[in-house]
Order: structure tokens, then sequence, then C-alpha cells
């Protein structure tokens, strides 16, 4: 019963597929590495003995299919036209994609622009991944909860969006306006409706822990239920990447993208430490019931928490469906144990560690690409955190006392 | 609590117990328990900083000391609970240094909590069980076969009676623990710890929160265990209450021993008197996470 | 018009599935670690994983017999709860859960991932070692059964074997649980402080039960397999969700219970999905599709968990006082 929620299934269950040859002076070329990308799937494979390759994708739409020019012979490169090309299917369900190959130097395989581009991509993932860890860290710093319904919230943002500037067809700006107050009244809207009363119960922390898994399930199939199985893009999302600095290039997307993390984590600062609720947040953080008897509200303390962690949810949601790109039902959940391993690294609770860690996991996810096959990218992350753990288990801003 | 509280019957008092003056880390001449250098941090503050400790075999010792001094600290770091900084600390002669909790209280050195940790969820009888040593039957393998345990099962049993007979809580033997009052958790604690036929009994604040009619009886039950010949070592933060039953005690404030020495003439040492005057009594709120509220102090800066 | 006779037919096979054996099995290893040793181990679904990954991977690839099969599996289990434990069963109870959430999806990568795709057979799983278990099938070939139970000779075989299993596991964890060893287990998930100053060790203690209910979870991923082929996309997360939510149904912290929630949870979900789908198909449900009628029950289990948890956190056959839940 698990297979619904399959991501990365065998390609040949597919119905449409991308085809190609590669050749080299007439001369098919084995074991050269295709990848295609595109609406949150991704799958590769190497050519057989004849320089054939055949992947299937789950839906028609626009993909990036690469080839790896490291697996190609010495001093093969593709010749004309880039390493990466983007394809459509036509009115058949196969579509050939064929790489031109030539003699010449590599421009792209150096590795210190490789690894530049990766940084670049791993900032930008590690500031989106950022936007969702610092709100489940202040939920958990001030609750004790680990939620597991805030991939649900992640989800959320970019469903909101996909609902108002696509089938409602609004103006973009207006979309994620209203996605991000919807974000933030789910947030307050759950808390009132969930959170707050099994507080009041007493119910304890790893009950709770359950009813959010609970949630999670019950929320992310109400998705697919409404918006089915499909990855659809938000506006925008392919634009070409036609800024060049050097050997990044990148899109006015990946450049919005970073400038909002930046200027709205730097406001998520000034908040935690410049303005009175912000303070009275990381005072209930470090001890509610030092904080309650010292005459903070801890339970409007929290409404806060709720509504500044799911807006900002939202907003890693929005991004992250720039980033990928793509919306899908499930889209949270894929990066719900990263933002769990963010958290975890930075230190539990701790919101500034949460920032740390995931541009920590950000950046091990890109860069770790140039040595793991791309299907193995979360597996490298997931194996710093259990090493975090064993050697400095307070996490890395974390205080010792916590764990104890 | 009432200060006039006294045990049933009129304590025979340990006296000779140290050489020479009774000053702070004085020798003693039969020590069953010596601390040196025993250093512990939070943070920046310093929590516990013990230079040197000797606890009497066969006797009560009480450690006393205003809220706060790193009493229960020091506790937790004698029997492994917490690990300090520095220092070193043995046993009968042994090192207890990095020696883990479960290894400590197999050595015979047995302690109780400040805040019960009876289970709640076992009955009273399987509280008790629970604190005999050397069961076969806790052994993954053997556990599968009950013929292979079955006979020491009913010796614990018949010991967990008796002790529960002499603690009066053989009524309640097959109740969740979780239904005693207070004080009767408190006196399940002791008895669970006696399971084990332990040589030095630590008690944390055996006597907080329990009703003057049961802190009699606790305070003969501590007696009693010295007439067994165990010794004694426990912790009270109202100094009155342990007149009538320690043999010898320790003052800490602030991390430090300030003061050692029989009831009576501790009583009048100017240090205690200042510890105890100079401290501030404030209740403790939620976690020891004192150092770590600096969002508070900011709070309550912009206030002002 | 609907068929009631085949929604219940479907829903009673579910009784005797080896699926609800397996699920059953893994729930079982779940109440030792999280009922009784109160371990959050939210990778249940790794050490399924390894279980049938183990007994097909040494009985297609390496040519090993059943039963070694079986043995690498369990003994990979094993090595699994030795490296998740180690660095966490010192910390606090979320760090487990943390890193047996992320351990069980590295291997599920790892089993995806094409690197591997010579031996995991990556997202296409592994087939065709059926017939290495029916080689020893001393049943003969036919079918048998009665009223909605109609089996062939491999379905009787392995339904055998899994509730055979399944037996075995309730009796082994019953004797456990009501020896010395089980009262230690029990002082752990309530205070392991306590337990630790009366001379127990304590972390000892956790290791053996995250050890014995990997196991289990590893001979509950080979029952799992015996109908059905090895797919990596099987062992996500999800699935450990949905044997919390059997084992929550039944009763954490009891030995019957998972049994029990196991078959509730086949035959209702079963019932629930067949008369969706058929009323669907009828066209009672106008405004849903048959696609969404599939969904739905996800969104059901989802929200079962949640009000199980919270009006009746002892679950079907657990005891009000001995609550699963501690803290």
């Amino acid at each position: 019963m698990a297979e619904a929620g399959s991501t990365g299934g065998g390609t040949e269950e597919y119905e449409y597929f991308f085809l190609g040859n590669v050749k080299y002076d007439d001369k098919p070329l084995k074991g050269v590495e295709i990848t295609v990308e595109g609406g949150g799937f991704e799958a590769s494979m190497k050519t057989d003995a004849e320089g054939k390759w055949r992947i299937g994708v789950p839906e028609k739409g626009e993909y990036k299919i690469s080839l790896d020019e490291e697996t190609l012979p010495k001093g093969v490169v593709v010749a004309e036209g880039k390493s990466t090309i983007t394809a459509e299917f036509g009115l058949t369900k196969l579509k050939a994609v064929n790489f031109f190959l030539g003699e010449g130097q590599r421009t792209s395989s150096d590795l210190g622009a490789q690894l530049l581009v990766r940084v670049v991509n791993g900032l930008n993932f590690g500031l989106l991944l950022a936007l969702a860890a610092i709100g489940l860290s202040l939920i958990f710093g001030t609750t004790g909860l680990s939620n597991f319904a805030h991939a649900e919230m992640v989800t959320f943002g970019a469903l909101m969006v996909l609902s108002f500037g696509v089938d409602l067809a609004m103006p973009l700006w207006l979309a994620i306006g209203i996605a991000l107050v919807l974000s933030a009244a789910l947030g307050w809207g759950l808390d009132a409706a969930i959170w707050k009363p099994l507080r009041r119960r007493g119910v304890g922390l790893i009950p709770l822990m359950i009813v959010s898994i609970g949630l999670s399930l019950a929320i992310r199939y109400t998705y697919q239920f409404f918006y089915g199985g499909a990855t659809r893009q938000l506006p925008g999302a392919t634009l070409p990447a036609d800024i060049r600095l050097g050997p990044i290039s990148l899109s006015w997307v990946d450049i919005a993208s970073m400038v909002t993390s930046v200027v709205v984590l730097l406001a998520v600062a000034y908040f935690l430490l410049r303005t009175r609720i912000g303070k009275a947040t990381r005072a209930v953080s470090d001890n509610a019931s030092l904080a309650a008897a010292s005459g903070i509200d801890v339970d409007r303390v929290i409404r806060i928490v709720w509504v500044l962690g799911a807006l900002l949810a939202g907003l890693s949601g929005i991004l992250w469906a720039y980033f990928r790109p793509g919306v899908s039902w499930d889209m949270g959940f894929q990066i719900l144990l990263l933002i769990f391993a963010a958290v975890t690294l930075g230190g539990l609770g701790t919101a500034f560690g949460a920032l740390v860690g995931s541009l920590i996991v950000g950046l091990f996810v890109e860069i770790s690409t140039l040595w793991l096959p791309s299907d193995m990218k979360y597996v490298g992350a997931l194996i710093v955190l259990i090493l975090v753990l064993l050697f400095r288990p307070q996490g890395i801003l974390g205080r010792r006392e916590r764990i104890g | 609590m009432s200060s006039e509280t006294t045990p049933s019957s009129k304590p025979v008092k340990s006296t000779g117990l140290h050489i020479g003056e009774a000053e702070p880390g004085c020798r003693k001449v039969d020590p069953i328990l010596v601390a040196d250098g025993v250093k512990r941090t939070f943070g920046g503050l310093t929590a516990v900083d013990v230079a040197h400790v000797e606890v009497p075999r066969g006797a009560i010792t009480a450690l006393i000391g205003p809220n706060g001094a790193g009493k229960t600290t020091f506790f937790n770091l004698l029997t492994g609970f917490d690990k300090p900084d520095a220092g070193t600390w043995q046993f009968d002669g042994r090192s207890l240094a990095h020696v883990p909790a479960y290894r400590v209280a197999r050595m015979g050195l047995i302690r109780t909590f400040q805040l019960t940790k009876s289970l709640g969820l076992l009955s009273v009888l399987d509280n008790m069980k629970l604190g005999a040593k050397g069961q076969s039957g806790e052994n993954l393998f053997r556990s599968l076969f009950p013929f292979m345990w079955r006979a020491q099962e009913q010796e614990i049993e018949a010991k967990a009676v008796e002790l529960l007979t002499r603690f009066k809580l053989d009524a309640k033997k097959d109740d969740y623990a979780a239904s005693l009052s207070g004080g009767q958790r408190k006196l399940l604690e002791m008895a669970r710890a006696l399971m084990s036929d332990p040589t030095l009994v630590m008690l944390d604040e055996p006597m907080a929160g329990v009703n003057p009619a049961l802190t009699q009886s606790l305070l003969d039950h501590i007696l009693d265990l010295k007439a067994q010949g165990m010794t004694v070592l426990f912790v009270e933060h109202d100094m009155h209450m342990v007149r009538h039953i320690a043999d010898w005690v320790v003052v800490m404030a602030e991390g430090r021993i300030v003061a050692e020495g029989d009831p009576h003439t501790v009583m009048q040492d100017q240090a205690v008197i200042d510890a105890y005057l100079g401290a501030h009594h404030d209740t403790d709120l939620g976690a020891a996470q004192t150092s770590n509220v600096e969002a508070l102090k900011e709070l309550i800066d912009d206030e002002q | 018009m609907i068929d009631w006779i085949a929604i219940f037919s479907n829903a009673a096979q579910e009784l005797i599935s080896p699926t609800t054996a397996a699920y059953a099995l893994a729930a079982l290893g779940l109440a030792i670690h999280f009922g009784y040793t109160g371990l959050l181990n939210f990778g249940q679904a790794g050490f399924m994983a390894l279980g049938a990954y183990g007994y097909a991977i040494s009985v297609l690839q390496f040519g090993w017999p059943v039963w070694a099969g079986i043995l690498l599996g369990i003994g990979a289990a094993i090595v699994f709860a030795l490296i998740l434990g180690i660095p966490t069963l010192r910390l606090r109870a979320d760090y487990l859960a943390i890193v047996t959430i992320a351990a069980a999806e590295i291997l599920r990568l790892m089993f995806t991932t094409n690197t591997f795709e010579a031996v995991t057979g990556s997202a296409n799983g592994l087939n065709g070692f059926r017939g290495f278990l029916s080689a020893l099938n001393p049943i003969p070939a036919g079918t048998y059964g009665f009223g909605p139970f109609q089996y062939n000779e491999y379905d009787w075989f392995i339904r055998i074997i899994a509730w055979a299993v399944v037996a075995l596991g309730v009796l082994f964890v019953w004797l456990i649980m009501r020896s010395p060893w089980g009262r230690v287990i029990k002082g752990i998930r309530e205070d392991e402080d306590a337990v630790r100053s009366l001379g127990k060790n304590v972390y000892s203690y956790k290791m053996q039960s995250l050890i014995l209910g990997g196991v289990l979870g590893a001979l509950a991923g080979w029952l799992f397999i015996l109908p059905r082929a090895v797919v990596p996309a099987n062992y996500q997360t999800s699935l450990t969700f949905f044997i919390y939510a059997i084992l929550l149904l039944g009763g954490a912290a009891t030995v019957l219970g998972p049994v029990i929630g196991s078959m509730i949870f086949w035959v209702l979900l079963s019932f629930f999905s067949g008369f969706i789908a058929r009323a669907v198909e009828a066209g009672w449900f106008p405004f849903m599709t048959q696609v969404q009628a599939g969904q739905l029950r996800f969104i059901l289990v989802g929200v079962a968990i949640m009000l199980i948890v919270i009006f009746r956190p002892q679950g079907i056959l657990g005891n009000k006082k001995e609550l699963a839940f501690v803290k």
C-alpha cells in the first residue's frame, strides 16, 4: 500500500520516454551517464554497448536531459550546444534527444568551476531550507513538539500559489501574497484547533509527535486528493538561466529566491533579537516555566510562533517549488528529513543553529553530487547527520546541557 | 515543616569520627567515601568545587546547605549520574571516576532522588523486586526459561515482602506505585534501595514534601539503617531537621564545603549562619537551566 | 449495484493474509521498542527492508539456501541496530527517532540507486525467488480451502509459515516480558535513571531491546515478500507510520495488540477501499474519481492515528492504568 507514495519507482513503468544514441566517430560509446531531471523527478542511466539509452518519465512536460562529460572518453566533449538539453514531448510518447560529440577540451569539467556552481546552488537550497527549519526549531523550542506536519505547511505555500496564480490566473505577486497570508492563517488554525487543546489536556510530547505524524499523513493525502499526483509548474519556473557570472549561470528566479531568503532571515533575526515579542519567544524557549512566572503570556507566544513558523514554511515551499522546479502534493515531505537534519545539526531548539544546519545540509547535498550519483545525494547529508550526533550530540550551536 | 520533629527513640550518636580539628575537609578515622578536587561547571557557573571531603563509615552524615549550594549536583557526581570537569573520588578505596552509575550502584552505593523515582506504572512489589542485585532472570536468554529464575524470584519476593512490612507498605504491594502518596513513595524508594543490601545509602532530601507524621517514621528508618551497619549520607536543606539524627554534618554553600563537624558545633559556626542568611530562598523553577535565561534578562532590562 | 459479497470476502481474506502477518510481526517488534522500552524507533521500515533484501540477495545472487538467507537478514538487522544504537541510546529519546528515520531512508536510497543495480535491482527491485521456498513446500499441488479462503498450495504454505512465525514471536515476547528482564525493560520505559540507580546497565538493556525488535522487523520483512517482489519503494517512511498506527490501535504495551491491530487495520482498510471503489463505480459519489477513492484511505489512517493517540492512547487491548505513553 505504500506504493502510492512512490517517487522513484522503476522508469520502465512510465508511459513517456526520452531516448537517444551516444556515438562518437560513428562508434557507439558505452557507459556514458545520462540524467533526466524535471518536475521533481529525476532518473539516470548509463548507455549500453550500442550506445543507446532510454529513460521513462512519469508525465508529459519539460525536462532537462544532461550528459555527464566525465563519463566520456578522454578528449571527447559535447561539441555543439551544451551538455544539458531542455526537451519536451511532441505528439508522441517518445522523444529522441541526441548529443553531438566532438574533439576538444572540456570547459565545464574543471573541478573548481563545478564546485563554485554547486556552492551557489547549495546556498540557494540551504537558505530555503533554513526558512522551514527555523520555524520547526522555534516550535520545538517553545512547545517541545517535533512537528512532522511541518512538511505539509511547506507544501501548502506552493499549492496556494498554484491555485491562485495558475488556476485562478491572478498576478504572481498577488498569488504569493495570498499564499503567505493563508499559510500564516494555517499556522494559527492548527494551533487553535489542535495543538493548544492538546497542550491543555496535558498530552505528553511523544503522543504529540505521533499526532503530528497522523496529521501529516492526513493532510498530505488530502492534498493528493484535491490536486492529484502530477507535478505542475508555477509561472516563471522554467525561465532560462541566462545570467552568467563566470562559470555560474542563474535565472532571475534563482537570484530573487536567494535575495528573498536572506532578507526574510535577517528580518527573523531582528524579530528574535530586538523586538519585545521576539525576546519573549526566546525566553519561553530557554525556560518556559520561568518565563511564565515572569509574566510572559506563554500561550500567546506559542501562537505567534506557530503563525510565524507556518508563514516561513509557506515561503520556503514557494521557493522550493521554484528550486526543484515543480509543485506536487508531497514536495514538502521530500525535504522533511533534510529539515529535521538541519535542525538537529544546528542544535535542537536553537533558531540560529537551524540556519547554520540548513546551510550545511544545503551545501552538502549539492556538493556531494560532484562525487555521488545524483540519486544518492540525500544519503550523504543523512550520514553526516548521524556522524554529527555521534561526536557532537548537542549540535553545532547547541548547549551541552540540553541533551541531559 | 516543623523543626521539632524528632525520632521516636533517642538515637545513639557516633562520636570520635574525625582526626584533628573539625574543619572543612578534615580527615576521618575510617572514611568510606573520599572526594578530592571535584569540580563541575555549567556554562560559566561553578556548581560544585569541593577540595576534599571524607564521609565516615558506619555513621549518619548530613550534607546540608541552602538552595543552590550544589548538594544535589555533588550527589549526582558522586554516584555517576553526572560527570565532573575534574577530580577524583573513591568508595571503599576503589576509584569511582568514570565509573557509570549502574556500576556504582552494584558496588554497594545506592542513592535515592529528590523527586521520587518510584516507578508508577509497576506494582509496588515489582518496584521492590527491581531493586535486587544479581538476578539471573534479568539476562535475556535465561529470562526465556522460567525454571532458571523462579527459585531466585521467590527468594527475592520473600525479602521484598519482609521489607515492605517493615516500611508498612505490605498492604499496598499489588497496587501500582502511582497510587501511593508522596510520603509512601519516599518510603518505597528507600525500601527498594535496601533490596540490594548496600553499604552506603545516599538519600537526596528524603524528608522533602513529606508530612510531619511520616517524617518521623522516615527519620526512624534512617536510624535503623545505621543500626544495621550501613553508612548513610543524606542531603537536607533544613538544618534543624538533621540535628537529632546526624552524627556528622557537612555544610555546602556556593559549591564549596564551608564547615564540618558534629551537629551542635556546626550550627554555631559563623560560616554556616552566613551561608544560610546570605542565600536567597527562591524556589526552583523548571529544569536546572539557571545559566540559560539570557533572553529573559534582556526582556527585564528593557522594562526598567 | 454494489457487489457486497466481493467486498466482504476480500476483507475477510485479509484476516489471514501474509501481509497482515508481516505487519503484525513488525508491530510486535515495535511494541518491544516503543511500547515496552519507550524507544522511539521510526526506522522499522529499514529493518524490514534488511530482512527482505537480505533474503532475496542471498538466495538470488549468492545462491544460498533459504535458511541462510533468513539468517543474513537477521544478521543485517542486528548490525543495523548496533549502528543506530551506539551513538543514540545514551541521548534523549527524540535523537533516536531522528537517527532511525534517517537511517531507514539511507537504506532505501541505497537500495534504489542505480549504482548497485547489479545486486539490488535498483528501483525495479528483485523478483523470482519464490521457487526457492516453494521447493520446500510439503503440500501437494492443488487448491484448498473453504468460503472466501481458497488458495493454492504455495499460498497456503506461506500463510502457514507467516502465522507460525507470528505465533512464535508472540510467545517469545510474552515470555520475556513477564520475566525479570521484562521488569527492567518496563522500568526503563518509565524512568531510566531510577533503574540505573538500582544497578542495571540501562544502555545494554536498551540495546538488547533495539536488536530484538529489529530482528522481529527483519523477519516481518521476509514474511512481507513471500507473496510479492522486493521493491524499494515499499520501504518508505510511511510504512513505519502504518505500523505505528497498527501498534497504537492494538495497544502499544501488549503482546496480542499488534496482532489484533494488524487484523483490524487490514480488514477495515480492505473493506473501506473495496466499498469506496465500488461505490464510486456505481456513481454514489459523483464528485470522486477512482484514483481519489484510493487516496481516501490514507487520509483515514492519518486521522485514525490522531484520534487513537488523543482519545484511546492505550489502544484496544491496553490497560488504561499502564498507559503506553510516559512523560
